[in-house]
């Protein structure tokens, strides 16, 4: 799941060498947080949050087919 | 992206040994010459290969066939593709076992993947492609699905001389209902609502209610 978040973030920032992420595994569920470059902040967020909406989306399919509840955290 | 370097006693040697490597067509290759061969005196001393650098020349298709292969092997999905670029669209149909998972509820996934391809694709670039993405032929079935629902509400509007409410459908959906029923005499449609909960109404019109 980490492995995805990092493919989609690195295919939509400047800095691919700066994505970070990092699984947390929780009782519940289980967070991904995700750490960009600043300036690429714009790049995984999107206008209203759209992109990020949508990362959010593909990760949560992947995670149903895992039987698991997955947060998608950008810090 | 994939490169290789080669030395050969010409150039077109060089090439065709980084081709072969590549697996890959002379059309699909952008080509470096790194170093012109020469041959030294008597042909012994001297003499110097030819050096090239071959890589892999960025195309859309190949931009998005590379970023939904990664996707695809961090889902644990086996999956074929079939992409066409067409007058600046990029169709690509996902064939494979178990892809409902790509889909999702409402082709919602489906969607949501079709925007990051899109944003991935023309990353960067000057020339954008519009990319349609597609799991086994989803998208014609929704279509014909959503026309005959269309069809059918708007028999329901005039029977009934009231208003039908659709659920919340994406724009593209929305559209599709709103092409459908365009050319109808007796009903009408509007959107209501925010995205991503905006919905049709289906509208008698009043004279067709009297």
């Amino acid at each position: 799941m980490e492995e995805l978040v990092e493919v989609l973030a690195k295919a939509l920032v400047d800095q691919p060498d700066k994505v970070e992420v990092n699984m947390i595994k929780g009782e519940k569920a289980y967070v991904i947080e995700l750490r960009v470059a600043s300036e690429d902040m714009g790049k995984v967020i999107g206008r209203q949050g759209k992109i990020a909406r949508a990362i959010r989306t593909v990760v949560k399919a992947a995670a149903t087919k895992q039987h698991k509840k997955v947060l998608v955290e950008i810090v | 992206m994939a490169e290789v370097e080669k030395v050969g006693k010409t150039v077109s040697e060089a090439v065709e040994q980084a081709l072969a490597d590549l697996g890959i067509g002379a059309e699909q290759a952008q080509v470096d010459v790194l170093e012109e061969p020469t041959r030294g005196l008597f042909g012994i001393l001297g003499n110097r290969m030819a050096k090239v650098r071959v890589r892999v020349k960025e195309t859309p298709s190949r931009r998005a066939r590379t970023f939904l292969e990664k996707i695809f092997k961090a889902m644990d999905l086996s999956a074929d593709m079939d992409i066409q670029e067409d007058n600046g669209v990029l169709s690509i149909d996902i064939q494979g076992e178990g892809l409902g998972v790509l889909i999702g509820k409402r082709g919602e996934t489906l969607d949501a993947l079709q925007y990051l391809v899109s944003l991935s694709v023309n990353k960067k670039q000057e020339e954008k492609y519009r990319v349609l993405l597609d799991v086994g032929g989803y998208r014609v079935r929704r279509e014909q699905t959503l026309e005959d629902l269309a069809l059918r509400l708007a028999e329901k509007a005039r029977q009934k001389g009231r208003n039908v409410i659709l659920e919340p459908m994406s724009p593209h959906e929305r559209r599709i209902i709103h092409t459908t029923l365009q050319g109808l005499e007796d009903v009408y449609t509007y959107s209501e609502g925010e995205e991503p909960y905006r919905k049709i109404i289906i509208s008698p019109k009043r004279h067709a209610r009297a």
